[in-house]
């Protein structure tokens, strides 16, 4: 049989990423909150998405990003570290790069204050908004988000409701719960 | 019809140009092809125009660093594998002498019987159109009918 082998696959994939020749490049990195879909751009990591349709997703890299896209572990492969370590517990704050160029100003400041969250605390959506300097915004915040495109890594599943209750989160309450109890912000 | 992402045109073709060239090759040649044919693919992507005939474009790309390849001497290179088993041996019989056919002709005649491409698609990878790649294929196949009988 003249097939090709998983060895020449992942050396192709390999050296497309390497020659630089890849608008974004994407793989599943394993967690106990199921597959993830990551995706980096030549800026840094540009998508994580839970219960991902590869499909739908490579249609959305490809019109953002460039039609250049393909599946190759090496690039996402300081992402999926970092996130091993993040569910091992080992690890607190990402050093990724990331990017969020595509977002609209008001998304990325808002998204650039949820970063300073720390491991293992909580602030609600209001606190959020302040922070963002749009005290008036909760409802706003709760839309950026439920959209955004970097879940875990900039950590969404850290803002609740003002009651204290955990609200929503696109990846589904019980990741949310998952995540929080794992940063032994709840119990 | 518009362009896929990449990762959907390598994974619709990379086992039929792979199976190509390894009988041109042979299964170690092939494999170094292989990985540049889709490199050579992914340069251009982005300076195509439009989704059509993209089958026609990769065999294009792979016929030439075929050829290459085969100028290349290797000392330690393989016998190519006989295309025995994917029902057109009529035209395995003939591939070798092809490669002695000018390119344009050689080109036609691969695409068309090696590989069923019809003479639209064979035009557009050739960059001429449908009758342009018919009078190549026929004056190549007149041409491997001489070098038969000799």
């Amino acid at each position: 049989m003249t097939a090709v082998t998983p060895d020449l696959d992942r050396r192709f994939r390999d050296a497309a990423a390497d020659e630089g020749l890849l608008d974004a490049a994407y793989d599943f990195v394993d967690s106990p909150v199921g597959p993830l879909f990551v995706a980096a751009s030549k800026r840094g990591v540009c998508r994580i998405s839970y219960d991902a349709e590869p499909e739908r997703e490579l249609d959305r890299l490809a019109h953002d990003f460039g039609l250049r896209v393909l599946r190759s572990a090496k690039p996402i492969d300081p992402a999926r570290r970092e996130l091993d370590e993040y569910f091992e517990g080992t690890r607190r704050e990402f050093d990724l790069p990331l990017d969020v160029a595509l977002l609209a100003d008001f998304n990325r400041r808002v998204l650039r204050e949820l970063a300073r969250v720390p491991y293992g605390e909580v602030v609600t959506y209001g606190e959020l908004a302040a922070r963002s300097a749009r005290p008036r915004a909760a409802r706003a915040v709760g839309t950026v988000m439920n959209r955004n495109p970097l879940p875990i890594v900039l950590p969404c599943h850290r803002v609740i409701g003002a009651n204290g209750k955990l609200t929503g989160y696109a990846g589904g309450l019980e990741r949310k719960e998952t995540l929080l109890r794992l940063e032994g912000a709840i119990l | 019809m518009s362009l896929l992402p990449f990762e959907r045109f390598y994974e619709q073709h990379r086992e039929e140009i792979f199976g190509f060239l390894v009988r041109r090759l042979g299964r170690d040649r092939a494999e170094d092809a292989f990985q540049e044919t889709f490199l050579r693919a992914l340069r251009a992507y982005p300076r195509l125009r439009h989704g059509e005939h993209l089958r026609a474009w990769a065999y294009t790309i792979a016929s030439r660093i075929a050829v290459d390849e085969h100028r290349r001497p290797r000392a330690d290179a393989d016998l190519p594998e006989l295309a025995s088993l994917d029902g057109r041996p009529a035209f395995a019989q003939l591939e070798h002498l092809a490669d002695q056919l000018p390119p344009t002709e050689r080109a036609a005649v691969v695409l068309r019987y090696g590989y069923d491409l019809d003479y639209s698609d064979i035009g557009a990878a050739l960059g001429s159109n449908a009758t342009a790649a018919r009078q190549a294929a026929s004056a190549g196949i007149r041409r491997l009918r001489q070098k038969e009988l000799q």
